[in-house]
Parts: structure tokens; sequence; C-alpha cells
């Protein structure tokens, strides 16, 4: 166990240089969620099936807030006969990749850390959307 | 500017440089959605705001009880499937925003925590039992858990893919 006052100092080293990044995160997503109109996600999709889900996944990526904000869309686009795959790329990728965080991913967690890994889910969210359905179609 | 602002501060108030600039820009070009875009921000700061708290009385708790050597000891000797495990319960668990961890997960990292099961830990973050209403309201059971199912196997390929293309 570490002395109360070396844990203060710590805590407090760390909350100076993370603040401003948080910070600017929130003012980004903010910035984001303001400027991107729910309709544009819609506008995007052209019912083509591969094509869709890159979209989706692409699209997922780059948007930012409550992942529940993610399912209300996903249903409207459901609604406008959107493919499930494509709407699950979009899911997954909403609440997987983040592009709006990565700036703090890399500034906290370091830069090929964050790149490898928003990659990496970038990839799975399209390949776990086919899988899904596949799997869905299946039973 | 930006590089003395570097050297005296690092590269966290650069990022808030830029973005506040960009805000900036946007005030200047459009007022009304300057103004929109200030009460979202301002709403979703105070909803944050107690993750923010917890967080950083995590953190105060890590520095305080984790003693860096123990922890590196742990996972050095503990990767097998059980701290894998742990990391796809603890991601699934944790509440809040995603970034709200990485002071956390960072602070965690430089005692020894390795990418992988930091990795892991963020892909879990994805599944929300919050949620699970919602998914199933929208699109059934068989494939709330046909997604999450593949999401926890692919949390550990995104562990392993992690851990050997990012190494410390």
């Amino acid at each position: 166990m570490n002395s109360c006052k070396e844990a203060w100092e710590k805590t407090g080293n760390n909350l100076k240089r993370t603040l401003p990044i948080l910070t600017g995160v929130i003012l980004l997503i903010s910035m984001v969620m303001v400027l991107v109109p729910a309709s544009f996600y819609q506008a995007v999709f052209i019912g083509h099936k591969a094509w869709d889900s890159l979209i989706g996944a692409l699209v997922g990526s780059l948007a930012a807030g409550n992942p529940v904000n993610s399912y209300v869309i996903s249903g409207e686009l459901m609604d406008r006969g959107i493919g499930l795959i494509a709407i699950t790329a979009f899911i997954i990728s909403w609440v997987t990749v983040g592009l709006v965080q990565l700036p703090a991913e890399s500034l906290m967690l370091g830069r090929r850390f964050a790149i490898v890994r928003s990659l990496f889910c970038f990839v799975s969210a399209i390949i776990i959307a086919f899988l899904t359905v596949f799997i869905l179609n299946f039973l | 500017m930006i590089k003395k602002i570097y050297y005296k501060h690092g590269a966290g108030w650069i990022f808030l440089f830029l973005v506040l600039s960009a805000y900036a820009l946007v005030g200047a070009l459009r007022f009304d959605l300057f103004q929109e875009i200030a009460v979202y921000f301002k709403n979703t700061f105070i909803q944050v705001l107690p993750a923010l708290i917890l967080v950083f009385v995590i953190t105060f708790l890590v520095n305080l009880f984790l003693d860096p050597k123990k922890l590196e000891k742990f996972f050095k000797t503990k990767t097998d499937y059980r701290s894998w495990m742990a990391m796809v319960i603890l991601g699934v668990l944790s509440i809040g925003p995603i970034y709200m961890w990485y002071p956390v997960l960072a602070d965690l990292k430089e005692k020894g925590l390795k990418n992988s099961l930091i990795a892991v830990f963020l892909y879990n973050r994805a599944i929300k039992p919050a949620l699970i209403p919602m998914i199933v309201l929208y699109f059934g059971w068989p494939y709330l858990l046909i997604m999450t199912g593949l999401m926890i196997i692919f949390s550990l390929l995104n562990g392993l893919a992690v851990g050997k293309l990012a190494k410390k």
C-alpha cells in the first residue's frame, strides 16, 4: 500500500494530464451530435449488401454519443428497408470504434495501440454483422 | 505557439486548443449552432460528471492500494484464461462513457497491465446489459445472443491482435 499523500499526488497528476483531453472529447462529441443530424444516417445507405455494411461500419465509426441512439436510428433504418447486415455493422462500430475518441485514446494509451485497436474493431464489426445474419438465417 | 504549449503543458492541451479553435470557427460562422452545441456540451458534461468523479476515485484507490510490482507479477503469472475472462466481465459491467476509463487504464498500463487485456476490456464495454431490453425489442432474443456471443469472441481476438501488433 502506498501513502495517502503519494496516492493523491499521483491522482492529481493524472487529473492534470487527462482533464484537457476528456474536456476536448466531450466538446468534440457535442459538436458532432449537433452538426450531424439523424437524417444523415438514413441518407447514406443505397441498398447493396456489401457496400451498405461498409457504409454502416464507417458511419457508426464516425458517430458519437450514447449507444441508445444507435438502436433508435437502427429502428428507423429498418423501417426504411435497410438490410440487417448494414444495421448490425453500424451498431457494432458505433460502440466499438469511435473515431471522435481516437485522439484521446492515442494520447492516453498510445497511438499504435489506438490505431490497431480501432482498425481491428472496424473490420470485426463487418465480419460480426455478416456472421450474425448468416447464423440467424441458418437457425 | 503550438510547440510552446506542447513542451509546457503536453499534447492534451493542444488537442483541447484545436477543438476550441473549431468551436471559435463555428461561433464566427453560425452563432445559433454554436449556442446549440454549447447547450449540448453543458448537458453532456453534467451527465458524465458523476462518472468522471467515480473514475478519479477509482484512480486514487488504485494508486493507494495497488502495488505496481504485485500487479505486474499477477498479470505475468496469470495470463491464462482467468485474467482474460476477468477483463471480459469487468468490461461488460463497467459504466459511463468509454473515454472516462482511459485515465484509469493509462494508470494501470503504467503499472504493468498488458495492452491485450486493456483491448479486451475496451471491446467488452460495447456490451451493455442495460440496453438488453431495447435490443430485444428491436431485433429479438436470438439476435441479441448471437451478436453478444460473437462480440465476446472477437474481443478476445482483438486482445490477441493488439497484444501482438501494439507491443508496449
